[in-house]
């Protein structure tokens, strides 16, 4: 357990920021008057605290070093996991796979990051899992929506497990020439995946008119986009210094990042409206379920952690 | 002063029990009995212990050769004030079928006209354990508590049963009985 000054300075102005975010919310909360804007300050409010919460949580698990890192990523992946499956219908036959699944899957994905197995972290969920649910519901004998079934596991395997283990698969790249941890560079998409999230939302409540698509989501605004999206590429470029990229390259992740992580917001909003819910859960007040809150992440993750690796690692 | 209850939910797995307590309030738990199928819970010492020291429940004779009434050990906590979770389906269910109901419900509901009669549908808990399996599957569970149905004076048992087990059938669809739930608490 080592505290580079580097991971302080990171970890000081997240702290500095959420102080300030706490101040404004404080002053919204004596000034605001109407029941709609109350409200909404309230909600903001609630999300401030939640942030303390989760910050304090993820820091921790950095500074204790990849094994804590991996598991609370485990944790993350396993409770996104029984979020999606308990909004999805299944069948009694599917009740082996989905014990595999939460106990077998989610822990094993984990451990081959752990043992640095590379090759086997990018095909285990997407051929060897694919082809042995299925197989199991067959052998479990039930036939009804057998196709439908299936699919919706694995798609949820890909999304709350494979797609997400991407953000902590940073750890085991080989990146010559990066004098710091890697854990520094999983901090980094972290914090430009979530500060676009949130200066989506911010821009979107102050500025937005036009909304992107009603039928999906009622609070995705271009203005948010536009607004969120820019000042996450911004502080993304500025924060170089922590990444081995330069300012321009770091601008061009962090924009890859924000149009990732927009998708997979999108996208689950979608299948969150398919399913007639408007929250994945209840676990983090404010933000609704853990799914909520890492639905960017498990697009962005992938595209970043490949990029990363096809052009800086060894 | 506190109501008294008859909660009634669908049976699917050994988890209903556990969610239907674990959605009540320290003091009410205190004073709510599950009732539990002796044939079951009753036959060995562990599984006793489970339901009795650990659920509170009431164990119930379903083998129709008891010489007193079945229902007596629970209506005796009735007397004393206190309430019960029934199952009137009187055995699990498969996925999604809501089984007739036993008369139970309603021999208690003319004794204890007081007791309020409150359906509870139950999503979830046959997916985490079902019927058969012991292996248990981490979903989120969902318990949504119904307006309480209430036994007319001259309700015959067949029509009183049939409406009893519809007005928990109509909880199946998630929706308007949320806010009943938060009005219970």
């Amino acid at each position: 357990m080592i505290i580079q000054p580097i991971f302080a300075a990171t970890a000081g102005g997240v702290v500095a920021f959420l102080g300030l975010c706490t101040l404004i919310g404080l002053v919204l909360s004596s000034r605001v008057k109407t029941p709609a804007a109350r409200d909404t300050v309230a909600n903001l409010n609630a999300r401030i605290r939640s942030w303390w919460g989760i910050v304090a949580v993820f820091g921790a698990a950095l500074v204790f070093g990849r094994i804590v890192t991996l598991v609370l990523f485990a944790i993350l992946s396993f409770l996104a996991l029984r979020e999606f499956v308990s909004l999805t219908p299944t069948r009694r036959g599917d009740h082996r796979s989905l014990f595999l699944a939460f106990f077998v899957i989610v822990p094993l994905q984990y451990w081959l990051i752990g043992i640095d197995w590379y090759g086997l972290v990018a095909i285990f969920i997407p051929v060897y899992v694919f082809l042995l649910l299925p197989a199991l519901s067959a052998v479990a004998g039930d036939t009804s929506d057998f196709l439908a079934r299936n699919a919706k596991l694995q798609w949820g395997l890909m999304l709350t497990v494979y797609a997400i283990s991407y953000a902590p698969a940073l750890l085991l790249l080989d990146l010559p020439g990066y004098g710091f941890p890697n854990a520094l560079l999983l901090l980094y998409l972290m914090v430009v995946v979530q500060i676009s999230d949130v200066f989506q939302y911010v821009f979107g409540k102050l500025f937005g008119r036009i909304k992107l698509s009603p039928a999906i989501s009622p609070s995705k605004t271009v203005e948010g986009l536009v607004g969120g999206g820019l000042t996450a590429t911004l502080i993304g470029a500025a924060l170089c210094g922590i990444t081995p990229f330069s300012p321009l390259q770091a601008a061009g992740m962090s924009a890859v990042i924000v149009i990732g992580g927009f998708f997979g917001g999108f996208v689950l909003s979608a299948i969150k409206r398919d399913l007639g819910v408007k929250d994945w859960g209840r676990m983090i007040e404010g933000h609704g379920g853990v799914l909520d809150r890492m639905d960017s992440v498990s697009f962005a993750s992938p595209l970043f952690f490949h990029l990363t690796r096809y052009y800086f690692a060894a | 002063m506190r109501h008294q209850r008859i909660y009634y939910a669908n049976h699917t797995s050994h988890f209903d029990t556990l969610v239907i307590v674990a959605t009540l309030p320290a003091d009410l738990r205190a004073e709510t009995h599950p009732v539990a199928a002796l044939d079951y819970w009753g036959v060995s010492a562990l599984r006793r212990f489970i339901a009795v020291e650990c659920l509170n429940a009431v164990l119930i004779d379903r083998s129709g050769q008891a010489s007193a009434d079945p229902l007596e050990p629970s209506a005796q906590f009735l007397a004393r004030g206190h309430s019960l979770i029934l199952f009137p389906e009187g055995t699990r269910g498969g996925d999604g079928i809501i089984g007739p109901f036993r008369s139970g419900l309603y021999n208690l509901a003319r004794r204890f006209p007081e007791a309020e009669l409150v359906p509870v549908y139950l999503d979830n808990p046959s997916r985490v354990m079902p019927k058969g399996s012991f292996l248990i599957v981490p979903l989120i569970c969902t318990a949504r508590f119904g307006a309480p149905v209430i036994l007319g004076t001259t309700e015959e048992r067949a029509e009183f049963l049939a409406r009893a087990r519809a007005a928990l059938i109509a909880l199946a669809a998630p929706g308007p009985s949320i806010e009943v739930a938060q009005a219970l608490g």
